[in-house]
């Protein structure tokens, strides 16, 4: 037998995506860190004339093994031409809940659009 | 959350179902109800773990493919099963879990997968209709999951539409050629699908009304459909395919209903359903056991890639 045999799983649904799994009497972790390798943002350029887009994370003891496993896990189809790999714990962000005054200062700048100046119709290449 | 941030939590529940209902994307640094953090870890979680054990059954015949081009392809095919779970991971990490803690309630059993994975792939036609039947299904449920109201999930699983995509039709392309094949082949295919059919209808879980947590998860726009609305479309799906391989689907109510413009179809094992995912199935314990093993055997390579990365760093800043 193996452990967590017997246990009352409860209802399953068609939760899971690969295929149904149970819903209850399943945890879902402490999160607490484990001291294990750190964890790496990783941004792919598509193709040339393109930004690096973020695309996920991957594990990796250091910077180098972070590139390598991010090209195995998100560039087995030539999905890119070049790859970045940032620290998660470097990555300074906003904060979504402070969205509104955070973002506000261009809220009121409609001018910076160009669809905020009216010309007339005749006028060409405007 | 910041200290200048001061509206009621009552407004951070309606702002969330708000950007829900308006068909917006909650982000892994938003505000959400610690049951939705919950759930979503759960389903993440098992889905990654689903992908990863979802190697084993198909695996074992990597080293028997019957000629290198099939052995190139399942190889392709069963790394980006690999890679499957690394997305889910990375996406169930921006829910504040530890990836290593998740292995941990993998290996313990105490998170499982999908019960499909507990039956064992016996000949190389398993092959063919675990790519159509079993990543069919898998199809049917991960479409929606596309448009799933968590951000990281949704665009994790945009990938693995993609790739699943090549698997469903290599499987398929492989079972067209075992068809077109001896009478022994095409025995072997029938068999097969014989075994295989009931197990994947099991994969959309119980019928609705045996399945209380869907109405939740439809209100926060994690699932889209049913468990039988998706079951249905399946086996809409499958019946013309399956005509087209010339093989039967082994159940004797399954029949055109005219009124309903859909196939009526017989009631998967549920008791067998419920055995398998609890642990009782053909396969579990071998399963969880080759995954705990290759994690211990793992120990040491992670250990060493950590210290030498450690001393490294140490030689950088001396």
């Amino acid at each position: 037998m193996i452990p967590g045999d017997g246990e009352q799983t409860g209802e399953v649904t068609a939760e899971g995506g690969h295929g149904a799994v149970p819903t209850t009497g399943v945890p879902t972790g402490q999160g607490v860190r484990r001291r294990d390798w750190p964890l790496y943002e990783v941004f792919v350029r598509g193709k040339r004339g393109l930004n690096h887009v973020h695309v996920g994370s991957v594990h990796a003891a250091d910077a180098e093994m972070a590139l390598h496993n991010a090209r195995d896990v998100y560039t087995r189809r030539n999905e890119g031409v070049s790859i970045w790999v940032v620290k998660a714990e470097d990555v300074t962000a906003s904060s979504p809940t402070e969205k509104d005054p955070f973002f506000a200062p261009a809220g009121d700048k409609v001018y910076r659009h160009p669809t905020f100046y009216v010309i007339p119709e005749e006028v060409p290449h405007l | 959350m910041t200290a200048t941030d001061a509206r009621s939590p009552e407004a951070y529940a309606r702002e969330f179902q708000a950007t829900i209902d308006a068909d917006q994307r909650i982000e892994p640094r938003d505000w959400m109800p610690e049951a939705y953090r919950k759930t979503l870890i759960r389903q993440i979680a098992q889905h990654a773990h689903s992908e990863i054990i979802g190697m084993q059954p198909e695996g074992t015949w990597i080293t028997r493919a019957p000629s290198l081009r099939r052995k190139a392809i399942l190889l392709a095919k069963v790394q980006d099963e690999a890679g499957h779970g690394m997305y889910l991971y990375a996406a169930a990490e921006t829910l504040g879990v530890d990836r290593e803690e998740l292995t941990e309630l993998l290996v313990s059993a105490r998170q499982k997968y999908s019960s499909i994975f507990n039956y064992p792939a016996l000949s190389y036609a398993d092959v063919g209709v675990i790519g159509w039947l079993v990543d069919g299904a898998a199809i049917c449920n991960q479409v929606p999951l596309c448009r799933c109201s968590y951000g990281p999930y949704a665009r994790a699983m945009v990938r693995i539409c993609k790739e699943e995509s090549f698997h469903q039709r290599q499987g398929f392309e492989l079972l067209l050629a075992m068809c077109h094949g001896t009478a022994a082949q095409r025995e072997m295919v029938q068999e097969s699908v014989n075994r295989w059919w009931w197990p994947s209808l099991m994969m959309f879980g119980p019928a609705d009304g045996d399945s209380p947590n869907t109405q939740q998860s439809m209100e926060w726009g994690i699932k889209r459909h049913t468990n039988d609305e998706l079951r249905q479309r399946f086996v809409d799906m499958s019946v013309p395919q399956a005509e087209a391989l010339g093989i039967t689907l082994p159940d004797p109510d399954l029949r055109w209903n005219a009124e309903r413009g859909a196939h009526d179809f017989g009631e998967p094992d549920w008791s067998e359903f419920q055995a398998v995912i609890t642990g009782a199935g053909p396969a579990n314990a071998q399963r969880l056991a080759h995954r705990r093993r290759a994690h211990e055997n793992g120990a040491w390579v992670r250990e060493a890639a950590r210290a030498y990365a450690d001393k490294r760093a140490k030689a950088v800043s001396a």
